[in-house]
């Protein structure tokens, strides 16, 4: 029994912001819901189930949203699914949307990853003092950045490594029109001076708070060839999918180098055919939220050698001139809007192959990978994309 | 489409408040009894998704923790959903047939009893028009029970004999919170508690959890003597606008049951409607007879764990069904307010 | 089809066709502002209880212990408990008393206050192994420079008075360097 093939016709992204305050939340869905419908040429009615994807729910103050916005997506009357895994959702979103059309049940989903991370208080949503709890008093970047710390010393690297992936993320970023960071003017040495937060990162080396929105359809073979047909566009064709958890703590377990993560980055790569990742991979966009985990997942996804991710960061290697061009669409360092930002690694990799990426495009990319990962860098989705049909 | 079926269920004694245990201590027995009962441990299982609610937890991420009690340890196959466990349920059917997966570990739970339920429910609603308001759930459902009334569709004793007969036969029903009930005619003399609902017309406010583990084809077979096959499942969502919805029917339980292909005759149906009036909804959504057992556990009014009530009117329908004592059966689960969403499940055993 | 981001895609102005929807016709402003936030406190008490296991744990604290549970299978010890082995997923329930001293495993100097109990900064925030444990505690280090602190450093807590002793995590105020060799950080792996 082997899945039926599916593939991504349609990618409808917001632009990201601080704060979308000139729309409403079902508004702000649906100008990414009908970017994809477009890109799509489909319309609502074409659509057979809507997946939808976010972080917690006390971002929005909202329980379980999807129920208010049944109208606005569309749903009524139809099936809509709502996924949460932590911040590797907007991934996981992608996948259950997939398994929706692979299963043989649907032929064309929408799915919908989105925050407003201006609604509410994000130090408040994230961490309820709860007394008896190990409270975390460095917020979020306190939590990953003993671990950066950690692979630092064990490999070696210069100090200077996050700084020259914020470089580059945030130069990106200014050739992606829907990127929420444009900043013409930085440089090495700006973000080399940039407030000191969590030491080793700094405040330029942190992803923002985001609020946006992305949707994608997904389609069956018959139905992507059919709109691919209308659209002029070819599909980007999922070639394998992935998730993979591990707990939180767990004797053994390695926060710096996830047993998790590299088995979710093995079980895709062996599903799309893909042998040498460094060789056959085109261009990846990967989940980084704080600089210095490009080098950490170049080497847990398998792209380079243990403890020698940071050569290819040095070396440009993932610069968009680079063999391996990665978060060419600025990345999570330039856009973060949570439940999303999954999704939107996972549709820039789909963009890439569809040969839509625009300024950001990677000549000739083929071939593509999007990864997002969640909780305490325990949660993981990957999928690999091409613009062949397998 | 593969064939699957539910090969083992187990669930908690539902109870008020949980004090004692946190959400992994409630939630592990559950999931190790499932698990068990077919000599399954987790590397067995191809797919493990959960459903739970960080509001009802009041802790955002809350469904991390409790991945300790799957001990996911190599790493798993594993997703969650913030919805009620039979959609949790869906998805790793869908994964199934995908061919991802030929096993999957489905639980749910929910411990409400830190927060005060009426009033975090309301949090579900338009943020907007509605959530401003802080309109209970209790009083939200009696918006429904009184267009219902007045429409006809329903009487006030229509509503205690269903609150009767649900409680009635949670007698039988070792893991119901609220077992036995007054006569109708006592029930009726009872003071409203939110016009026009009664206290008799309302679910228990329940801490409690469900497991079910799924296998298909030969897998299925192996672990069972007599699983209980999935022959239709689907899920379909209505408005959430009151205003712009007839509430005194539910047009997604019909489109669901057609979907799920729901027609002809069941021994046991176990339906999902947390408050009285609402169970005559889901028995018309799906053209139930007078024929059918309905709701031999006593359904929601007899126990109601949010986020795993919907998937234990599964779990109680493949329970009848491996136990032999009936050979088909529909189960439905419900979800929002006002029966917004609403999965309908067809169940069969070997004949 | 490339979209241009900052095009105004409001209802209003959708090309007829790919909406089936009827196109609400949006009223012209009429000079007043739009609404641009609505903001509504949403207060909720919520009393949580920590469960069987945090409870014995809380208890210990109280008596200035720290107390692991045990996975029945690996017989590793895990701290603070929750009740089930997140490895083999079975209940834990042989109580074993690790620490007081523990090792850094890692960490990392906050130069931002967050938190309710966060201290002056710049502080340094670590994970603590305590002895005999097999994952590590959070909490803060106090008495040494921020550039004195190492991986494999080994530390004590530092309680609060006997007389503030309560079942909380907060009876350790932080933890501090002792006079002892640093554990090699390759051991270390595997134990934040």
């Amino acid at each position: 029994m082997s899945a039926n093939r599916v593939a991504v016709v349609g990618v409808g992204q917001t632009k990201y912001t601080a704060i979308r305050g000139d729309v409403s939340l079902p508004g702000l869905l649906r100008e990414a819901a009908y970017r994809a419908l477009d890109d799509a040429h489909l319309t609502m009615d074409d659509i057979d189930a809507i997946v939808v994807g976010k972080a917690p729910d006390f971002f929005e103050g909202m329980m379980m949203p999807e129920s208010y916005l049944a109208e606005a997506l569309g749903a009524v009357g139809k099936p809509l699914f709502r996924v949460h895994t932590a911040g590797s959702v907007g991934g996981s979103t992608a996948i259950v949307a997939a398994t929706h059309v692979e299963s043989g049940v649907h032929e064309r989903v929408l799915t919908i990853g989105w925050q407003q991370q201006s609604v509410s208080e994000a130090m408040w949503a994230l961490s309820f003092p709860i007394p008896f709890q190990q409270q975390l008093v460095a917020g979020a970047g306190g939590y990953f950045a003993p671990f950066i710390r950690e692979y630092m010393r064990r490999s070696n690297a210069p100090e200077d490594i996050g700084i020259l992936v914020a470089l580059k993320d945030r130069l990106n970023a200014l050739k992606n029109p829907y990127a929420h960071l444009h900043e013409p003017d930085i440089t090495y040495d700006s973000i080399k001076e940039s407030f000191m937060l969590w030491e080793p990162i700094r405040y330029s080396e942190t992803c923002p708070s985001s609020d946006g929105a992305i949707a994608m359809v997904l389609a069956s073979e018959s139905a992507a060839e059919a709109s691919s047909a209308e659209s002029g566009v070819p599909p980007a064709w999922i070639l394998g999918t992935s998730m993979r958890s591990e707990p939180a703590t767990a004797s053994g377990r390695d926060q710096i180098n996830p047993d998790a993560g590299k088995e979710c980055a093995a079980d895709v790569y062996r599903q799309a055919g893909i042998t040498n990742p460094r060789e056959q991979v085109d261009v990846v966009e990967m989940y980084v939220p704080f600089s210095w985990y490009e080098p950490m997942w170049l080497e847990n996804l398998g792209f380079s050698p243990e403890g020698e991710g940071w050569r290819m960061t040095e070396s440009g290697a993932t610069q968009m001139g680079g063999d391996l061009p990665v978060n060419c669409s600025g990345g999570v360092l330039s856009t973060n809007p949570i439940g999303a930002s999954g999704m939107i690694r996972f549709g820039e990799a789909a963009l890439q192959v569809r040969g839509q990426a625009g300024d950001h495009q990677v000549d000739g990319a083929k071939v593509a990978v999007g990864h997002a990962y969640g909780g305490a860098a325990q949660f993981y989705a990957m999928w690999v994309v091409s613009s062949e049909k397998p | 489409m593969r064939d699957v079926a539910i090969v083992s269920v187990a669930q908690t004694a539902h109870r008020r408040a949980a004090e004692e245990l946190n959400e992994v201590e409630l939630i592990q027995p559950v999931i190790r009894s499932a698990m068990d009962q077919v000599g399954a441990t987790i590397a067995d299982i191809g797919f493990t998704c959960s459903g739970s609610s960080d509001y009802l937890a009041g802790q955002a991420f809350s469904f991390v923790m409790t991945l300790d009690a799957v001990g996911a340890w190599p790493p798993i196959v594993e997703s969650h959903v913030e919805m009620d466990g039979a959609w949790a349920l869906y998805e790793a059917w869908l994964k199934i047939q995908a061919g991802h997966a030929d096993t999957a570990l489905i639980y749910s739970y929910s411990k409400a009893s830190p927060g005060d339920l009426p009033r975090v429910m309301s949090r579900m609603l338009d943020p907007y028009y509605l959530g401003p308001l802080w309109p209970d759930s209790v009083a939200y459902a009696g918006l429904q029970a009184r267009a219902m009334l007045d429409a006809g569709t329903i009487t006030e004793a229509e509503m205690a004999q269903i609150a009767f007969r649900n409680r009635e036969a949670a007698r039988n029903n070792p893991n119901a919170q609220v077992v036995g009930s007054a006569s109708v005619d006592e029930l009726l003399a009872a003071p409203m508690f939110s016009d026009p609902l009664r206290v008799h017309d309302c679910p228990p406010i329940s801490d409690g959890g469900v497991a079910v583990v799924l296998a298909a084809d030969d897998r299925a077979r192996a672990w069972s003597d007599r699983p209980a096959w999935i022959r239709g499942i689907d899920h379909r969502i209505d408005s959430h606008n009151a205003g712009a919805r007839d509430l005194t029917t539910a047009p997604s339980v019909a489109i669901a049951a057609e979907r799920a292909g729901a027609t002809g005759a069941f021994d046991v149906a176990e339906v999902h409607a947390p408050f009285s009036h609402q169970e005559r909804l889901v028995v018309d959504g799906l053209g139930l007879g007078d024929d059918v057992e309905l709701n031999p556990s006593g359904g929601a009014l007899a126990a109601n764990p949010m986020m795993a009530a919907g998937l234990l009117r599964i779990a109680e329908v493949a329970d009848r069904i491996m136990q032999g004592s009936a050979g088909r059966g529909v189960a439905h689960a419900t979800a929002g307010h006002l029966m917004q969403q609403n999965l309908v499940a067809v169940l069969e055993g070997d004949s | 089809m490339s979209v241009d981001p900052t095009e105004d895609r409001s209802v209003s102005v959708l090309p007829d066709g790919l909406w089936t929807q009827p196109v609400a016709d949006v009223p012209g402003g009429d000079g007043e502002d739009p609404v641009r936030r609505l903001t509504v406190p949403a207060a909720m008490r919520y009393d949580y209880t920590p469960g069987l296991a945090q409870s014995r744990f809380l208890r210990g604290l109280a008596e200035k212990k720290i107390l692991g549970e045990r996975c029945p299978v690996t017989g590793d010890v895990y701290v603070p408990p929750r009740g089930v082995s997140p490895v083999s997923g079975l209940r834990t329930t042989e109580q074993v008393e690790v620490g007081p001293s523990a090792t850094i495993t890692a960490f990392c100097v906050v130069h931002i206050g967050f938190g309710v109990n966060a201290p002056p900064t710049p502080f340094v925030s670590a994970l603590f192994l305590p002895d005999g444990a097999a994952v590590s505690l959070y909490g803060t280090m106090g008495e040494v420079s921020h550039e004195d602190v190492r991986i494999g450093m080994r530390v004590e807590p530092v309680w609060v008075d006997d007389d503030q002793l309560t079942t909380s995590m907060e009876n350790i105020r932080y933890w501090r360097p002792i006079d002892e060799p640093d554990v090699p950080a390759d051991e270390l792996k595997g134990h934040m």
